[in-house]
């Protein structure tokens, strides 16, 4: 599997990064070689073998229904560039 | 034009012929829990700006999602009322894309493994008959914050108390071919999840809502290319969606045209459909594996307990009344559309048939009727449910009691409840302090009828030459007489032998 320039520049996009023409090239050579690098795995034979989710035995954690968080807006707004009474403030977006 | 009988076919006239309609439903509801999805803060409505917000909402750097077990029994419960499999084992992944109100950058959600797999809801439809949808899935998901673009000239104000809500997407095969189909099956699945208590079913405060794929082909042919109308909040608006959008796609490929697949606005001011801003590259969520969330396992434990915590569902409930109670299917319907209408029915009956000592069976259809067309009535009036009812129902058992034993008629019974509704006082107070007891004693009664008689020897004549009708004539006057307390039955039996001479 490899990467192309526009599909570098369009994964750049989706994920809102910046990339200058010519930084272009150079990262998509960069990013083929990693994933070169990760294709060596399709060596092993993986065939009736579960995903693996974790290195370490261990089952997702749960947690009661209980009400143990919140009423802390201004430390939730406290890095906001722009807040107005209690609310994010950004430019405007309109569907 | 469209005839009601097209219409309820779900078959679209069109210059060139006739065209169907395919519809799909993807619907959003609510988790009922007090704590979020992955944080611990509360999902209560509504509540001061960014109050009910934790550190994990607001998608600060560092911290990770834990799961509110509640939300998972609730999805588990719901996928069993909805007759469906239950996966074992399911994985939570990230549905990337970037909008004011989603701070993660992310949705959490269940893409390629789902809680719950394919189930079935029988629709009840309007004339009578059934119609089963298939349900596809039904997966746990993440709700996103709240954006508010009419506050500020230049600014969209946010507010992430939404934000992390945990929500069931459900979503149904494409077995719909009418919009009184699609109301069906939203006003059902909306029944099913406020009987097990799974979701509120509040569409007003957006604890429902639904994605709408219309798409129309020739009847019986090649589906055609659909959209998707998003965020669509009450039933009439849904039903007028896929009206507007299936005589909108005719008319395009009518006119030679082709049908984009594109996400489409519900306008709710103009009652018109219409696209979104157009951008590609908004479909390309780029699903991964979340790998803040280890896969979720069930065990047969916690999937037998969420099973007997079901409480009877309503297909079963209706199916009891008609078949155990003899209440007609229709009337059984209305009962068991909503649960507090159903639970005040049976808490009547059982009232009622402590009361008179007579069985459940025999009582039924006068219950049934009684609370559907007099109790109904009224509360729907007063604009309250059967849990708001001013009239409990061992009080309506009282005042039902009173007629099945005789002591007043079926009419004057309506008078009683009248004031009942209004004051909340018991029926046998009433009857007795207004002296609304109906005349039962046959010796009173006959000496009113001896009287109403030689006071009418016109009419007496004129029967008696064969004119029967006037039978009533006499009925009526003797219910005067009594000011409407005579039992009426009796008044029967004991005037036409006195007549007839």
């Amino acid at each position: 599997m490899s990467v192309d320039k526009e599909t570098v520049a369009k994964i750049a996009h989706l994920a809102r990064i910046s990339v200058s023409d010519e930084r272009l090239a150079p990262m998509t050579d960069e990013l083929n070689n990693i994933l070169k690098w990760i294709e060596q795995l399709d060596e092993v034979a993986t065939d009736g073998v579960p995903p693996m989710t974790s290195a370490v035995e261990t089952k997702l954690r749960w947690r009661d229904d209980e009400v143990t968080d919140g009423n802390k807006a201004a430390d939730v707004l406290a890095n906001a560039p722009v807040s107005e009474y209690g609310f994010y403030a950004v430019p405007k977006v309109i569907e | 034009m469209n005839s009601p009988s097209d219409k309820n076919m779900g078959i679209i006239k069109g210059a060139t012929g006739d065209w169907e309609m395919v519809i799909g439903l993807e619907v959003h509801a609510q988790v009922t829990s007090k704590a979020k999805l992955f944080s611990g803060a509360s999902t209560e409505f509504g509540g001061e700006p960014n109050n009910h917000v934790s550190l994990v909402d607001a998608a600060m750097p560092g911290m990770l999602p834990v799961i509110n077990a509640e939300c998972i029994r609730q999805a588990v419960r719901t996928g069993q009322a909805l007759g469906a499999r239950i996966n074992k084992l399911s994985v939570f992944d990230r549905k990337n894309y970037f909008y004011a109100d989603l701070p993660q950058g992310y949705q959490i959600s269940q893409f390629t493994q789902p809680i719950v797999g394919e189930g079935v809801i029988t629709l009840d439809l309007e004339d009578g008959t059934t119609k089963e949808v298939r349900i596809e899935r039904l997966h746990l998901e993440q709700d996103a914050g709240k954006s508010m673009h009419d506050q500020h000239p230049s600014m969209t104000f946010v507010d992430l108390n939404r934000s992390g809500v945990a929500l069931m997407e459900i979503v149904s095969m494409p077995d719909m071919r009418t919009a009184a189909e699609a109301g069906a099956y939203v006003r059902k699945l909306r029944t099913i999840l406020r009987y097990i208590g799974s979701c509120d079913g509040n569409m007003d405060q957006g604890s429902m809502r639904a994605d709408v794929n219309v798409s129309v082909r020739r009847p019986g042919g090649e589906l055609g290319t659909r959209t998707e109308t998003k965020n669509v909040n009450s039933v009439r608006f849904i039903m007028q969606v896929i009206e507007y959008e299936a005589r909108r796609q005719v008319d395009v490929l009518e006119d030679g045209g082709t049908i984009r697949q594109e996400t489409r606005l519900w306008d709710t001011a103009k009652n018109v459909t219409r696209p979104m801003r157009s951008k590609e590259e908004a479909h390309d969520y780029r699903y991964f594996p979340d790998p803040d969330l280890l896969p979720l396992e069930l065990s047969d434990e916690l999937i037998a307990e969420a099973l007997a915590s079901l409480p009877e569902l309503p297909d079963a409930k209706k199916e009891r009344f008609t078949a155990e109670l003899g209440l007609s299917a229709y009337n059984a319907g209305v009962l068991v559309a909503e649960k507090e209408s159903a639970d005040y029915f049976e808490a009547l009956l059982t009232a009622l048939a402590d009361a008179t000592g007579k069985s459940a069976g025999d009582l039924a259809k006068k219950a049934a009727n009684w609370v559907i067309s007099d109790l109904f009535g009224h509360l729907n009036k007063a604009g309250k449910g059967a849990q708001d009812s001013p009239v409990s129902p061992p009080q309506g058992a009282e005042l039902l009691a009173l007629v099945e034993d005789g002591t007043i008629s079926g009419r004057t019974a309506k008078d009683v409840f009248e004031i009942m509704f209004e004051s909340g006082r018991g029926a046998g107070e009433i009857v007795e302090e207004k002296g609304l007891k109906q005349v039962s004693d046959s010796g009173e009664i006959e000496a009113i009828i001896d009287e109403v008689i030689a006071a009418n020897p016109g009419q007496l004549a004129q029967y008696r030459a064969g004119k029967d009708k006037l039978l009533g004539f006499f009925v009526g006057q003797v219910m005067k007489a009594t000011g409407g307390k005579a039992n009426p039955g009796l008044v029967n039996k004991l005037l036409k032998p006195k007549l007839d001479g």
